[in-house]
């Protein structure tokens, strides 16, 4: 589904090389987990992926259902099935939460060229996902993530990823900032949308989340490469080892 | 001070230009005494401090400039909704469409008319508050208009009309001149609302005074737009009693010239006035809004909220001020005025005072400039929804805050759908 090839990326101000050549592929119904340390180049994947300024790729690719992704417009890459559920969610005051989910909803059909749901229909499918993540009315109508909790603002992007189905779910490091019982609860949002059709890249720095969103395959990344791929076990030794024997045995 | 010889002399080619009403009635004593305020302050000049941002040249030459009478190609906001409509064409009344003024609670006479009466609280108002208003800052346009204004209306509002009065302005003629004085007294206890709509003339000046008594409201809700060549300068006098409120929200689009003052005074205890406005300006627009509230009394409150979206080096200002009066203690000001500026030849010009003589108040103010959240911009695409859409959904968040200030929500929303639909047809 997701194919990322020999991938390298700088940043645009700077003349500074984050990713050095990534290879990475996510076949769709398999959750693929990556972790590593910090500055390895997690997030900074997850942003090119997801076409945010800033970022100029210098060599490789990176296709979703053979589309090229590089080439596309953020509205595109949604429309195409790429989500990515931020680490820091963004707080945009004035913009009504339910008012943004219906427009991201019906803008995404419009670009795909299917009907736009009716105000009606919309409200029936955003309360039914809401309740699943015990996300109440409340919630729905104050302005999008203002003044949200850490574990309500991921659990608002579980409803967003919920609500706009994407092919491709990109998580970076929706546990941070949650406790125990928050992150099961995102867990268990993620876990109802695994689908034989949908592919998922989880970044994450520790293995907690692992315990609830179980990876089929688990890549450390380190210095902008993917530089060992395992089963779940993988990310059970970096939780008991760290990442320097790794990285040792890898160098 | 004599007068500066050549504004002295722009003054009086203006005055040669315009020919006086019938002097009589109650308005004729305002009237002298304003041409003769007019004649010692002179009209405003570009070296006059008040209008440092805003040059006055168009609004005091002898001739208005003409404008292009723009097909907005839709009805004027409000246009559709229940209201009592009184409608100026060019600035001059027309009976054929406006609504019969009669309404419960409140009588509506024009101007012209109660001239020839002698009409006791028209009398006591017509001119005064503006007289007021000139002091500590001259506002000759507003002098200007009591002395000249041959039309608008008195509104005297004795209870709780059932519906909003809508004072409509159309524009007709290319070459239109306007003047409009409305006075509106609002008796203890009384409440309403009153709407004013269009592009009005080429050139518009208008001055409305309004005298709120104790536990009265009153609620003003303006859309000037859409003509883009239009030029407007407007004042607003308010005078507030006790327990009495005042709110007013100005919705701004296009236009190559506006200058709006709102010139607020709380008299009495407890009082509360909140002056708003939104404006979305493009290319040659200019919009200068004028606030200057006094607080001459115990525990009143004011807030003043503007909000201006720029683009293709369109001008905005403002210049706002909060007069805390000695003994105006448990006064609670807040004034904030911001830009959004879509691109970097736009520019916001801001003067925020404030000038404290009591000691126990709570003033705050704050002005800031700025561009599109370039995060929230790639939230919302990331989501899926195209860059423009993404654009005028933050556009319409920055203007909330003023829009908010609205409080009938059916008026509220008129204004967002509309602003919608200008955001969403503009390339």
């Amino acid at each position: 589904m997701l194919e990322i090839k020999n991938l390298h990326v700088q940043l645009e101000e700077e003349d500074k090389q984050i990713l050095k050549g990534v290879d990475l592929t996510v076949e769709a119904g398999k959750v693929h987990a990556i972790m590593g340390p910090n500055g390895s180049g997690k997030s900074t994947l997850s942003y090119v992926l997801s076409g945010r300024d800033g970022y100029e790729v210098t060599e490789g690719s990176a296709t979703l259902e053979g589309e090229d992704l590089l080439e596309m417009e953020p509205e595109e890459r949604a429309a195409a099935g790429v989500f990515l559920a931020f680490q820091y969610p963004v707080e945009i005051p004035g913009v009504g939460n339910m008012t943004f989910l219906r427009t991201a909803v019906n803008a995404q059909r419009k670009a795909r060229g299917e009907e736009e749901l009716s105000a009606a229909d919309f409200l029936k499918l955003v309360r039914e996902k809401a309740k699943s993540l015990k996300i109440d009315a409340d919630m729905l109508k104050r302005p999008v993530n203002v003044g949200f909790s850490g574990g309500e603002k991921k659990r608002n992007e579980i409803l967003q990823m919920a609500m706009l189905e994407p092919k491709m779910c990109i998580l970076d490091e929706t546990d941070s900032g949650l406790d125990v019982d928050a992150m099961k609860l995102v867990a268990e949002g993620v876990n109802a949308l695994r689908d034989e059709g949908r592919g998922f890249l989880v970044i994450t720095h520790y293995q907690r989340l692992l315990d609830h969103i179980k990876p089929d395959v688990v890549h450390i990344m380190a210095n902008g490469r993917i530089v060992k791929t395992g089963g779940p076990e993988l990310a059970l030794e970096v939780e008991h080892n760290g990442y320097a024997d790794i990285l040792a045995e890898v160098n | 001070m004599a007068l500066a010889q050549a504004k002295q002399t722009a003054t009086e080619e203006r005055l040669a230009s315009m020919s006086l009403p019938e002097m009589c009635g109650c308005t004729r004593a305002a009237r002298e005494d304003a041409l003769v305020r007019v004649r010692e302050m002179g009209l405003p000049g570009r070296r006059d401090e008040y209008w440092k941002y805003t040059r006055p040249d168009t609004l005091i030459s002898a001739e208005a400039p003409h404008a292009v009478v723009f097909d907005a190609g839709e009805p004027l906001i409000f246009e559709d909704m229940d209201n009592l409509k009184i409608v100026f064409v060019d600035g001059v009344f027309s009976p054929e469409e406006s609504d019969d003024l009669t309404l419960e609670g409140v009588t509506i006479d024009r101007i012209e008319d109660i001239c020839h009466k002698d009409i006791h609280w028209a009398k006591e108002l017509y001119g005064k508050l503006e007289a007021r208003g000139q002091v500590p800052v001259q506002r000759p346009l507003a002098a200007l208009n009591t002395a000249y204004a041959k039309d608008g209306v008195a509104i005297h509002v004795s209870g709780k009309p059932s519906k909003p009065i809508c004072l409509m302005y159309r524009h007709a003629s290319e070459a239109s001149d306007a003047m409009l004085h409305h006075i509106v007294r609002v008796e203890p206890g009384a409440e309403v609302t009153v709407l004013e709509i269009g592009p009005a003339a080429s050139r518009f000046n208008k001055c409305m005074e309004i005298d709120i008594a104790d536990n009265g409201t009153l609620h003003h809700v303006r859309a000037q737009g859409r003509d883009h060549e239009r030029r407007a300068v407007t004042h607003m006098f308010t005078r507030l009693g006790e327990e009495s409120t005042y709110k007013s929200f100005t919705l701004t689009a296009n236009g190559v010239l506006t200058r709006n003052e709102q010139v607020v005074e709380l008299t009495g205890d407890n009082a509360v006035a909140h002056v708003a406005g939104a404006c979305v300006g493009d290319g040659d627009f200019h919009h200068d809004d004028t606030v200057f509230i006094t607080h001459d009394a115990v525990n009143c409150e004011s807030r003043q909220v503007f909000k201006k979206v720029l683009r293709n080096g369109a001008t905005g200002v403002f210049q706002g001020k909060i007069l805390v009066k000695e003994g105006a203690q448990k006064t609670d000001g807040y004034q904030i005025s911001q830009s959004l500026l879509l691109d970097d030849d736009s520019q916001f010009l801001a003067k925020p005072e404030l000038e404290i003589y009591a000691d126990d108040v709570a003033c705050s103010h704050g002005s800031t400039s700025g561009a599109i959240d370039e995060t929230a911009l790639f939230y919302l695409r990331s989501r899926g929804v195209p860059h423009k859409d993404a654009t005028n959904m933050l556009t319409l968040a920055f203007l909330a805050e003023a829009v908010d200030e609205i409080e009938d929500k059916e008026l509220a929303e008129e204004i967002v759908t509309r602003l919608e639909g200008w955001l969403a047809r503009r390339s």
